[in-house]
């Protein structure tokens, strides 16, 4: 994809330029009154991954909805691109989110619009000339390998290629931002593989900030422990002993951070939780 | 003591979900008229709704109509012969259908179409995170889905119930003609005759209340749908059933305040 053509309005991504891309600050959140997440602080440099780990039903999606806006917190501030948005009106969030890409758990594509529809639907609202569309839409899905599927519907689809529309929808406009949720889920191996390797490809080629959620282990370390190679255009294992200095990990264990750092410090810990998560 | 407790708190948790319900509905229908002059205006998706709810409805507004002025002029004329007054089933008939009938059948019709789809097109999206995703790309959806649904159902109510009260006075006449054998200037011409002003304001007016109604309602219990496929059951069920009742209430309410303003 050419970069320039694709890439959305940068002025509010860099109106603080030395602010990280995501910044949380003591975030609580309840629901009924149960705590689900409680005093939350973490941040995501600019370029960098962050691999958001945890059980199933810790929090991990409700995390991310808070970074996008979606949901608002009982307490404390985050901060996109150094802009507080727990205190944003929702209408004042929206030029905000043209800078972040979601992919959701169950790919969330608009069931009733085609391929082409749904991944340029950004650009659709935001009154792209059609032709244009036509060729960021095609560039998106070149990306993601699935050229072929413009005019199909997502239930003409299977659930690793709805994933990968999914995928292309929120990087079609270039987001500085990409929050990545379970983007493996419910997928056999061999898609997860593809999955992971579109995440890498984008870290590596694009160099945009990102949280991946995820619930398996060896798709975590698979993202620290590869590179995506762009003259062969695969990913490949890196080096042994050594892991991609731009992706660490968070983990959420009782709606609590139970870890923030390295992937040789989350390897090391001795932390009794850790320890059994990891075995 | 804990036994004495727990029915009051469960009314106490009952009424602040029915005094939050009310809120929420408020706020929704609020921001969704408030939204018709903030940018970007969704002209076309209102074109879009108005083509759904509007000609959508069209064949059974055409249909309840029709018999409903057939079956109207059937029942006055069976009693107006006891009193030889046959000849003022086009008054009454016309009467009933615009003032009453013609808005209420109509809106009855509509709501269980389309207050039913709302909820349920909209509770499906909220199911399947598409209304998370929709904001997530920066799309206000009660600006692109809510905002177009009311317009497009105030507007279309107008017309339909014109339809409706055009088709009902037609079925009245049909029946008065060629089943009682009455005569179709008089039918026509007394039909005509007992129409005032104030009759065809009240009946022009309770439409533009229902189809506020019908798209509120349908979008309200739309979004607020929770619990999967089966939470989209319950929402597109009690998007019907309130709305019906509203439209009721409402009728009362307007009839009422119109008579004492009109005096008829």
């Amino acid at each position: 994809m050419a970069t320039s053509e694709i890439a959305p309005d940068v002025s509010l991504v860099q109106a603080y330029p030395d602010a990280p891309a995501l910044r949380f600050d003591n975030v609580s959140v309840s629901f009924e009154g149960k705590d689900v997440l409680e005093n939350i602080s973490f941040e995501v440099k600019r370029g960098e991954t962050r691999v958001l780990l945890g059980p199933a039903g810790v929090g991990k999606s409700v995390l991310l909805k808070l970074a996008n806006g979606l949901i608002k917190p009982d307490s404390g501030r985050i901060y996109v691109f150094g802009f507080e948005i727990t205190s944003m009106r929702e209408e004042d969030l929206y030029p905000l989110r043209d800078c972040i890409g979601m992919v959701f758990q169950e790919s969330a594509l608009f069931d009733s619009l085609t391929v082409r529809d749904n991944v340029g639907y950004r650009l659709t609202e935001d009154h792209v000339p059609e032709d244009e569309i036509d060729r960021r839409v095609a560039q998106a899905l070149h990306f993601v390998e699935l050229d072929h599927t413009m005019d199909k519907y997502p239930s003409e689809l299977s659930g690793g290629m709805r994933r990968r529309v999914a995928i292309a929808r929120a990087i079609v406009s270039r987001p500085s931002l990409i929050l990545y949720d379970s983007p493996t889920g419910g997928l056999d191996p061999i898609t997860s593989t593809t999955i992971i390797e579109l995440v890498i490809k984008q870290r590596d080629v694009y160099k945009t900030s990102s949280i991946v959620v995820t619930h398996r282990l060896q798709d975590a370390f698979m993202i620290v422990s590869h590179r995506f190679d762009c003259d062969t255009n695969k990913m490949e294992p890196l080096p042994p002993n050594q892991t991609d200095p731009c992706t660490s990990f968070l983990i959420l264990h009782q709606g609590k951070l139970a870890f923030d750092g390295s992937t040789h410090d989350l390897i090391h810990s001795d932390d009794p939780f850790l320890k059994e998560y990891l075995s | 003591m804990q036994i004495n407790a727990m029915p009051l708190t469960t009314i106490d948790e009952a009424a602040k979900k029915g005094v939050s319900a009310v809120q929420r509905y408020s706020l929704l229908s609020a921001q969704a008229l408030s939204n018709l002059f903030r940018r970007p205006f969704y002209g076309a998706d209102i074109i879009t709704q108005m083509d759904r709810i509007g000609v959508g409805s069209l064949p059974i507004v055409i249909l309840t109509g029709f018999f409903t002025g057939g079956v109207l002029a059937l029942n006055t004329a069976s009693s107006l012969m006891q009193f030889g007054a046959t000849a003022v089933t086009g008054e009454l008939v016309s009467l009933a259908m615009i003032k009453e009938l013609g808005p209420v059948l109509t809106s009855l019709m509509v709501s269980g179409r389309n207050a039913s789809g709302m909820a349920s097109e909209l509770g499906s999206m909220v199911v399947t995170e598409q209304i998370d995703a929709m904001r997530a790309l920066g799309t206000d959806p009660l600006k692109k889905l809510v905002m177009p649904r009311i317009v497009a159902t105030v507007v279309m109510m107008f017309f339909l119930t014109i339809v409706s009260d055009a088709l009902g006075t037609l079925g009245g006449a049909f029946v008065s003609i060629f089943m009682l054998g009455q005569e179709a200037t008089q039918y026509f011409h007394s039909a005509y005759q007992t129409l005032q002003y104030p009759d065809v304001v009240q009946g022009l007016v309770k439409p533009l209340f229902f189809g506020f109604i019908i798209a509120t309602i349908g979008c309200f219990y739309g979004m607020n749908t929770r619990g999967g496929t089966q939470g989209v059951g319950k929402s597109t069920t009690q998007a019907v059933v309130v709305s019906s009742v509203l439209i009721i209430f409402v009728d009362f309410v307007i009839s009422k305040f119109m008579i004492g303003i009109f005096g008829r």
